[in-house]
């Protein structure tokens, strides 16, 4: 078995309205519930917007604290699942599943180990 | 003699792609270096390399686990073959020699690299250990590997699935095929395709490594799955005869050898899965359309056009009788099945061209259904350009003409040549000769620029005697 990181990318703006969003998180719940029950679900976690993020680097022997998200770009993570899965054809038949529930984009990345 | 000009050939339904290069490639990773192409200095072991490389490769990576492991452990048994058929002799079963020779140094090489902690090695040995572990001799081991030419063949089809895994770029699908399956050298891949060596070699390391990293699997997919990963199977095989067929752009001796492995990888897949309808129809397109190089790339029949021939002024006794017997056989199994598809369509469209035993006894009309269907099926410009050429044999070239406008083809030099045709039938000189020069500016290879170069003088002599 190995691990993937399933990164789910959303558009910069604001949050989609409550009747879009409502539908979304509950099948997303239910799509969690299916990845406990087969044994993939790992961990899984939403994020809050971009305006909340921070940046830290070194710089010399100084650690550097700066506002906003490391890049600016039109879309940005919005949330990511890590799974366990036995190849690349089973973690993208979940990432299938989750592309499908929250209506955005999913990139897979194989975690190393 | 203009006057009556041919319908253009009809051109397979995907222009190739030309290669576009991803931002910067990142150099090779060091610890995997591309694998030198190995040597083979004897005749008779070049003939084994080039019929055996593939099915060997395949074997050991369902042996191995890892691809990369298994194309250097057949490296090593080729090299060794080299130090010791020409003395020895070639052995009863090169294959099998080859096969076992793989293996036995895959695994000495596998337990020196397991010594020093290696997890991947001592996963990749474990496997290796426990795929022949009851066989303690090379002939035990051979009737293992060997028994059922199915379990290799097995292999094979497993190894294509993973080359042309849908999560790989098309062109690393393409490399990965030609280098793994048909055994061609990373430069003479670079050669087809028009790009430098080392960036042929970075595209295969990493293609591989993604392979290998993200654990794409080596298995032919099954049930519902199947349609879908069937389909960059066949566009690869067919992309690779394109290529050699019409190429993009340049010549190069290494384009004919492309269609001959297309055609081989096609019958391959035609034995491999006889149930798959869209399969033989690949088969018989590209062999319905190989039936004609020899009329359509004769240099000598013709001075000044490059060697291109349209298909209305090819000498059909030129023509390869076998080959078309066989693709129409093809095509009538494929009728019969009733399952039609792109692919199937393409190649009963050659069949009826195979047919006619002269271009004015083309049935026309029946071409015509068949674009039809074929556009019902699959939707493009270019299938909507060749309805087109086939709709002017039926019923004059206007309405054909004002079909072919708003294709989105602007960039295609065929659209042009099809556009003067069309104007030089309507009695449209001036504006022929322009849709030419703009054919000529798009052509890619020296042949079809010397085509229309000669089209294009027939047209200013046919004026000049107005």
């Amino acid at each position: 078995m190995a691990q993937y990181l399933l990164s789910i990318y959303q558009p910069v703006g604001p949050a989609p309205a409550p009747e879009v969003l409502e539908p979304i998180m509950r099948d997303l719940e239910a799509l969690n519930g299916e990845m406990k029950a087969a044994g993939a679900w790992v961990f899984a976690a939403g994020l809050h917007p971009t305006d909340s993020a921070t940046v830290v680097r070194q710089q010399g022997s100084e650690v550097m604290i700066t506002d906003g998200p490391f890049a600016e770009a039109k879309e940005h993570l919005g949330g990511f699942t890590v799974i366990e899965a036995a190849d690349l054809d089973a973690a993208l038949g979940w990432a299938g599943k989750l592309t499908r529930a929250t209506t955005l984009p999913v990139e897979v990345r194989p975690v190393q180990h | 003699m203009v006057g009556a000009t041919p319908p253009a050939e009809p051109e397979p339904e995907h222009p190739p792609a030309p290669e576009q290069e991803p931002a910067p490639e990142h150099p090779p990773e060091p610890e995997q270096p591309p694998a030198p192409p190995p040597l083979p200095e004897d005749a008779e072991i070049a003939r084994v390399f080039r019929q055996e490389y593939g099915r060997a490769v395949a074997v050991l990576t369902r042996i191995l686990g890892d691809i990369g492991l298994a194309e250097d452990a057949v490296q090593d048994a080729f090299t060794a073959a080299v130090q010791r058929w020409p003395a020895a002799g070639t052995p009863p079963s090169p294959a099998g020699w080859i096969i076992t020779t793989a293996r036995n140094r895959a695994i000495d090489r596998l337990r020196r690299e397991a010594g020093r902690e290696d997890r991947h090695a001592q996963a990749a040995l474990l496997q290796a250990a426990g795929a022949g572990a009851a066989a303690a001799t090379p002939e035990e081991l051979l009737l293992d590997e060997l028994s059922g030419e199915g379990t290799v063949d097995d292999d094979r089809l497993r190894l294509m699935f993973t080359c042309c895994h849908p999560a790989l770029a098309t062109n690393a699908q393409v490399a990965l095929t030609l280098r793994l399956l048909g055994g061609l050298t990373t430069a003479e891949i670079a050669r087809a395709f028009l790009v430098p060596e080392a960036t042929m070699a970075q595209r295969l390391v990493r293609a591989k490594a993604k392979i290998r990293d993200a654990r794409i699997p080596y298995r032919v997919p099954q049930g519902a799955e199947l349609p879908g990963r069937l389909q960059p199977v066949l566009a690869v095989v067919y992309l690779i005869f394109n290529e050699g067929y019409s190429p993009s752009s340049g010549a190069g001796p290494v384009r004919g050898d492309l269609c001959r492995e297309a055609i081989r990888l096609g019958r391959l897949l035609a034995a491999l899965m006889p149930d798959e309808p869209e399969v033989q129809g690949l088969l018989a397109l590209m062999l319905l359309i190989e039936s004609r190089r020899a009329a359509r790339l004769d240099p000598a029949r013709r001075d000044g056009d490059g060697g291109v021939v349209l298909l209305a002024d090819q000498d059909r006794r030129l023509w390869d009788r076998g080959l078309i017997a066989e693709g129409q056989e093809l095509v009538r199994r494929c009728l019969r099945r009733n399952r039609p598809g792109p692919y199937q369509l393409q190649a009963a469209i050659n069949a009826v061209h195979s047919d006619a035993p002269a271009a004015a006894a083309t049935d026309w009309r029946q071409i015509l259904r068949l674009y039809d269907q074929l556009l019902d099926a699959a939707p493009g410009p270019v299938a909507a350009l060749n309805r087109a050429v086939a709709l002017a044999e039926v019923e004059g070239p206007e309405r054909a003409l004002h079909l072919i406008e708003g294709l989105g083809l602007e960039g295609y030099h065929l659209l042009h040549a099809v556009r003067a045709d069309f104007l030089v039938r309507l009695g449209r000189p001036e504006e022929a000769a322009a849709a030419y020069r703009t054919a000529l500016e798009l052509a890619g290879s020296a042949a079809e620029r010397a085509f229309l170069e000669s089209r294009l003088r027939g047209l200013k002599a046919w004026d000049q005697e107005a």
